[in-house]
């Protein structure tokens, strides 16, 4: 058991010195902020890479306005209980300045849209590092990436030309109108990610525990929660079940699954015995095509 | 349970990939989705095969329409015994920048050798630079034995041959595995072909080998990454030095020496996550108070007084060149040892190792894309460092292009 203990802290450790670094490093970082479980432990991290030192960088929430009220609910909570600064971008008004369409179909997903509000806000505010809670165990793509991800003017990740990463030395040296995407927890897993959640007890939005909720059902099986931005049509099958999202994100495009998991003890059991993947069980944007994730960062996504 | 962090190396084609993937699926460690998605897409590619495994780790695109890995995939998994981070490296000579990165933080290799093709370039070089940054296992599995129909002569022709090679090297323990990635002889089970084989498999063997830290130094050393000034009414006067503990331990109380201005003090407070402690240890990111106040910022190194490390404006060291574009001699380039920055130059090119014999050539003062050498560096400013062999964390540095930012070599300080 300490053993377990001593790889949680191994991990933590190699955090807050990324996060120091990025703080060292930088003259305009920010952190991105969606209120999911990641981003979560990335502030409780910078809380104690920095304190008592406020946050050498601002939270930035990239707001798809497709959300899970209890992720905002928690988020103006969480901001107002430490005290930092929020910036919040909004993808409907670029949706509105750029003309942009917006998502289509039965689940009209902002997803890829988030990339256009994302590169305006780091050309309004002019950060150098972004730093976001993708872990390498995700996706395949992501497993791919380095913890400073260089990004082109164009906001471009270049998978082909990654600097070499050597020990923990991280060289963020870029040109002006460049930005690097930071990933502090590039090596946790998700079940790392509960074990730390309940070592160091933080709380989470509501929605990540079993709860009641009203789901339609689609056609490859996957439960999403009935809400305004879905189209419904007749055929809809709508049951009502306990579930619990593994993973939170636009509501139009993350799905919960079946769980009687309460607690984080129960989620971590529930974990350890679950086949399928994280992404797998709860996102219906990987599964576009088998290089889904790749495109979108190479587009500029985090 | 404890943590075991290697690599794969070996030629492009060794099945590298392949290995990887038929680790993690033959100890269950998929989830089924992801079989799913990639049975799919291993029949379009070829509909006559099953599962393609090297599909797991090879992620990009590019990867995977060309069936080569570009760059370093990681993956992480567990078994009852331990836990594993894998860095699944490119065996394309182009890609070694990217091999030495997934190696420089590993604790074993597994270098792959082909067993029709017996030992090539790629592994004299994967071996000479994992001997390089201190690794101290290696496990040679000799790969497709389906291929030589299970050969134990080969097998021993290869083993006998990679010996005589590493003689002159100080890696501690060496294992060899006959495997067959594509089949799984010997990988996760015992093989039925090849019953002249008694060892570990190579699951049983990552699970039970004894894992040897590279160079970990109980020499206490802390660099400055970030100063904390709150400012407010509460901690006006409170001036903390963030950073990670690099290396052995520090205590409150103990006399300090600040380098490279070279002045000494006492520690007043250490505080570990908002909390203070007496003593804290190697990687710990601590703050650290002093009793008296000077000009500290980044990248400045705080030691034990009675522990000093080397602080000079010229060292030797082995580097790494990783850049397309060869050095010029003379130009200005930037090194970095974890947060300290300096100018420097590569004053002299003492030798190139040859990867062949692994002798010490003498050098025409080029250095280009994969050299290996020894060389004489300057430094605008006083650098403090220990050899490599000592201490890792602290005898190990990166060069920068100042022109187009990018990490262009690595480098340990003899």
């Amino acid at each position: 058991m300490s053993k377990t203990l001593n790889y949680l802290d191994e991990l933590e450790s190699e955090a807050i010195y990324i996060l120091r670094e990025v703080a060292g490093q930088f003259d305009k970082p920010v952190l991105l902020f969606s209120g999911g479980k990641d981003s979560i432990c990335l502030v409780h991290l910078a809380l104690k890479a920095f304190r008592p030192g406020k946050f050498p960088f601002p939270l930035l929430h990239i707001d798809t306005g497709h959300n899970f009220k209890e992720t905002i609910s928690y988020r103006d909570q969480l901001v107002n209980t430490i005290n930092e600064d929020l910036i919040i971008r909004f993808v409907a008004d670029t949706i509105k300045s750029k003309h942009l369409q917006d998502g289509k179909g039965k689940f009209p997903s902002r997803n890829a849209l988030q990339t256009y509000t994302l590169l305006d806000a780091i050309y309004e505010f002019q950060f150098d590092a972004c730093i976001g809670g993708a872990r390498r165990d995700e996706e395949k793509a992501r497993a791919k990436e380095r913890i400073f991800s260089v990004r082109d003017e164009f906001g471009q990740w270049n998978p082909k030309l990654q600097r070499p990463e050597l020990w923990n030395m991280y060289n963020g040296k870029i040109n002006k109108g460049e930005n690097v995407r930071v990933f502090p927890i590039s090596n946790w897993t998700e079940l790392d990610v509960w074990n730390y959640i309940k070592r160091e007890k933080i709380e989470l939005p509501s929605i990540y525990f079993s709860h009641e909720r009203e789901c339609i059902v689609t056609e490859s099986g996957q439960l999403m929660a009935n809400n305004e931005f879905i189209q419904l049509d007749d055929k809809q099958l709508m049951v009502t079940k306990k579930v619990r999202y593994r993973t939170v994100g636009d509501m139009t495009c993350t799905a919960a699954i079946e769980s009687d998991a309460h607690t984080v003890d129960e989620i971590i059991n529930e974990l350890l015995e679950t086949k399928i993947s994280e992404r797998g069980a709860t996102r219906m944007d990987d599964r576009i095509s088998e290089a889904a994730m790749e495109d979108r960062k190479k587009d500029g996504y985090f | 349970m404890d943590l075991l962090k290697f690599f794969t190396a070996g030629n492009v084609d060794d099945g590298k990939s392949t290995l990887i993937g038929r680790l993690l699926f033959d100890s269950n460690a998929i989830s089924t989705d992801i079989i799913e998605t990639l049975t799919q897409q291993s029949k379009k590619i070829n509909s006559n095969t099953g599962i393609d495994l090297a599909m797991l780790t090879d992620g990009l695109r590019a990867e995977r329409e060309q069936g080569i890995t570009i760059d370093v995939a990681y993956k992480y998994f567990t078994t009852v015994k331990r836990k594993f981070i894998i860095a699944d490296t490119p065996g394309h000579l182009q890609y070694t920048r990217n091999m030495f990165t997934g190696a420089s933080n590993a604790n074993l290799a597994i270098i792959l050798v082909d067993a029709r093709n017996g030992i090539t370039d790629q592994t004299k070089r994967h071996t000479i630079i994992s001997s390089i940054l201190g690794i101290q296992n290696i496990v040679v599995c000799i790969n497709k034995m389906d291929l030589v129909d299970y050969s134990e002569k080969k097998y021993e022709e290869i083993r006998t041959n990679y010996l005589s090679l590493t003689k002159q090297l100080p890696i501690k323990n060496i294992a060899f595995i006959p495997v067959s990635a594509l089949e799984g002889d010997n990988v996760v089970l015992q093989s039925t072909n090849m019953t002249w084989y008694n060892g570990n498999t190579l699951l049983e063997y990552l699970e039970t080998v004894e894992i040897f830290e590279a160079q970990k130094s109980n020499e206490s050393r802390f660099q400055v990454q970030y100063v904390i000034r709150p400012q407010g009414k509460e901690f006006h006067d409170y001036r903390g030095f963030a950073g990670s503990i690099l290396s052995g331990t520090y205590q409150k109380g103990q006399q300090v020496t600040v380098l490279p201005s070279g002045i000494e003090t006492f520690i007043d407070k250490i505080e570990l996550h908002q909390k203070e402690v007496e003593v804290a240890e190697a990687n710990a990111p601590v703050v650290l108070h002093l009793k008296d106040k000077f000009d500290i910022g980044r990248g400045t190194t705080i030691v034990p007084s009675d522990n000093l490390p080397k602080t000079k404006k010229e060292f030797n060291a082995t580097i790494c060149w990783m850049d397309n574009a060869s050095y010029i001699p003379g130009q200005k380039i930037i090194l970095q040892n974890n947060s300290f920055k300096t100018k420097a130059i590569i004053s002299e090119v003492v030798s190139k190792i040859d990867i062949h014999s692994y002798a010490e050539l003498a050098s025409d003062g080029i250095i280009t894309l994969n050299d290996l050498c020894k060389v004489v560096i300057k430094t605008a400013d006083l650098i403090s460092f220990d050899s490599y062999l000592q201490n890792k964390i602290f005898g190990s540095f990166i060069l920068i292009n100042e022109n187009t930012n990018n990490t262009i070599a690595a480098g340990i300080i003899d």
